[in-house]
């Protein structure tokens, strides 16, 4: 499939997100992504399609070079080591915090701090780095509710707003990293889809700088 | 393990079906008749060395990929090879002790604790081949012909070639100042082209004025051969041997497009595989299909030297079974499978099996009472009859329509 161009991007906010931004980079989706049930969306520019996956596996099917590009957030390649993969771009679009949340001033006393989260690697990574030895719980959603039923002291996860950790009588602790979603490329791709990529990345990077100066 | 599962392999762990193994060794074959065609003499390393022998050089990647075990006679750890090359320049330098330039292949499997990015094999056969004592560009130009020749044998089609140079990078980070933990972040952002975390990076980190421009520019020298022009203008603030590599790097390139002026070349200045121990040039092949590199090589200078004797080494290595994989469908050619009866007294029947044999077909005794004792089931297209004028070989007739299982 010489010329074709696949670029996985995740279903919800990243693809509402991303949509306008391909868009001005010329790339139109003939379907709209968030009712339509296709998993594969052409588009307004000839051989280059839109495959619709889950947002952790994105990283995944570029690295394997199923898609030779993606959109993918930080936390997800944080996760993933962004082995095989080109990172070139930041898209700037659902920008959040990775955080440490958990109740006010609640600290465990003789025993290691639990920290519930579905980000392992990048809680390993942080509390490593601080040379802090923590009991790592991996779950894979409603994180808050951890601390308030003491399952974990702590949790690890996305701020955006903040209300749900405040409605739950938690408050954000410590910053780990500003997440937004980056343009992945697949290595092999790059060498040899060069000329199709590099202009598709430029345009991309142009349609980014024309939305952050509006 | 339950009872039930006795059949099940360990995650990344292969093996091969007749089909698989036998266009596998026929591509074994082809390809250590060519090396043997070009000079380059077959070596076969241990599959378990001791570790420190192992890993000499090589950096912390390959320590991570190695399976350790303790040598009880010894007390001493050994590890099993994850990587054949170390084990060649071992050779090179300590057991031959030419004072010639060596040519040096080897194939075989190899063992890493995790799967290689494409297909997850943990047991990928290594093939490669290595060329010590001489450090020229002419010596690079053949080791990347022989890559090429390699992956034309296995049927392997539209090749893309990469070439980069570790030197570039390496002068830069030295120029700068850089100690080993600000070289390593920063080569780990560089191998990504991950712009936005090199930015950030390079606003905290402390570093002269002119790299925050130069280190972002290098992670965007990529393309065809006209970004070499680029190259020097925004390398030209750069020490002598920073121009030395890039003069290197475009002198290889002109010699790779004159020879193969079809070859789709493309030049990464950032591009710095096997920066641990890569001293020079490097490359790599890619062809569609592959999301990544499938053959791979470059100079490595130095490594010979904890063995007594640095020399100049060049080479490069594949995974055989996915250059099988990726390749044309080459099976080996077809020998006719004879059906002959079993074995017995007369002298005239095993006279004729052993001169079938001989001429090379292939000729299969049936066996006293075997289930499905039928010359289609076993796979023969003819079978051993005797006639007047002795044993003779007579194609079987065809199956009448609609009757394919035999022997029920």
């Amino acid at each position: 499939m010489p010329g074709t161009l696949t670029i996985a991007v995740s279903k919800g906010r990243i693809l509402k997100e991303a949509a306008p931004l391909l868009a001005q980079a010329g790339i139109e989706l003939h379907d709209d992504p968030q009712t339509s049930r296709k998993l594969i969306l052409e588009t307004s520019r000839p051989g280059v399609k839109v495959v619709v996956i889950r947002a952790t596996d994105v990283p995944t099917y570029v690295q394997y070079g199923a898609a030779e590009l993606g959109i993918a957030g930080k936390d997800v390649l944080m996760e993933h080591g962004g082995e095989g993969l080109y990172e070139p771009l930041d898209l700037r679009i659902a920008r959040c915090r990775l955080m440490v949340a958990g109740r006010p001033g609640a600290r465990p006393h003789g025993r290691r701090l639990r920290v519930a989260t579905k980000y392992v690697e990048s809680t390993r990574r942080y509390f490593a780095d601080q040379g802090r030895q923590v009991e790592i719980i991996k779950l894979y959603g409603s994180m808050e509710l951890a601390p308030l039923v003491g399952l974990a002291d702590l949790i690890v996860d996305l701020v955006d707003t903040g209300n749900t950790l405040r409605a739950n009588g938690l408050e954000p602790l410590e910053h780990i990293a500003d997440i937004s979603s980056r343009l992945i490329v697949n290595k092999a791709a790059m060498k040899m889809k060069h000329d199709r990529i590099v202009e598709f990345v430029a345009r991309l990077r142009a349609a980014v700088e024309k939305r952050e100066a509006a | 393990m339950t009872r039930s599962e006795h059949w099940l392999l360990p995650e990344g762990i292969e093996e091969m079906l007749p089909e698989e193994a036998a266009r596998l060794e026929s591509l074994r074959r082809r390809l250590l008749d060519l090396y043997a065609g070009w000079g380059y003499e077959l070596v076969i390393p241990p599959l378990v060395e001791y570790l420190e022998s192992l890993l000499t050089g090589t950096g912390r990647d390959l320590d991570l990929q190695t399976f350790k075990l303790v040598d009880p006679a010894s007390g001493r750890l050994l590890g099993v090879r994850a990587d054949m090359t170390p084990q060649a320049a071992r050779i090179d330098a300590h057991a031959l002790r030419r004072d010639v330039p060596v040519r040096l292949c080897y194939l075989g499997t190899v063992l890493r604790t995790r799967p290689d990015a494409l297909g997850g094999t943990r047991c990928p056969m290594q093939v490669g081949a290595e060329l010590y004592g001489h450090a020229g560009p002419e010596s690079d130009l053949e080791i990347i012909a022989l890559m090429l020749e390699t992956l034309a044998c296995a049927g392997v089609r539209e090749v893309h070639l990469d070439l980069g140079h570790v030197g570039i990078f390496r002068g830069m980070a030295r120029a700068a100042g850089l100690d080993a933990e600000a070289e390593t972040e920063l080569f780990e952002r560089l191998q990504r082209k991950a712009l936005p975390d090199l930015e950030t990076w390079l606003e905290t980190a402390e570093i002269p004025t002119p790299y925050r421009q130069a280190f972002p520019a290098l992670a965007e020298l990529h393309g065809g051969p006209e970004i070499l022009e680029r190259a020097r203008t925004v390398l030209a603030g750069q020490p002598s041997d920073v121009q030395a590599a890039l003069d290197a790097l475009e002198d290889m390139a002109r010699r790779v497009r004159s020879r193969w002026p079809d070859l789709p070349l493309h030049l990464d200045l950032a591009e710095l595989r096997g920066y641990a121990y890569q001293t020079g040039l490097v490359f790599a092949a890619f062809a569609p299909g592959a999301g990544q590199e499938i053959a791979r090589g470059g100079r490595y200078d130095e490594i010979g030297r904890i063995f007594g004797r640095a020399r100049p080494a060049t080479g490069f290595s594949a995974d055989l079974r996915q250059l099988m994989l990726l390749g044309e469908p080459s099976l080996p050619p077809v020998r006719e499978r004879i059906f002959a009866p079993p074995s017995g007294e007369d002298t005239a029947l095993e006279s004729a099996v052993a001169a079938l044999r001989a001429q090379g077909h292939c000729v299969i005794r049936a066996l006293p009472g075997q289930a499905g004792a039928d010359a289609a089931a076993m796979g023969c297209g003819a079978r051993l009859v005797h006639r007047e004028d002795g044993w003779q070989v007579e194609p079987l007739d065809p199956a009448p329509p609609g009757d394919g299982a035999a022997g029920t």
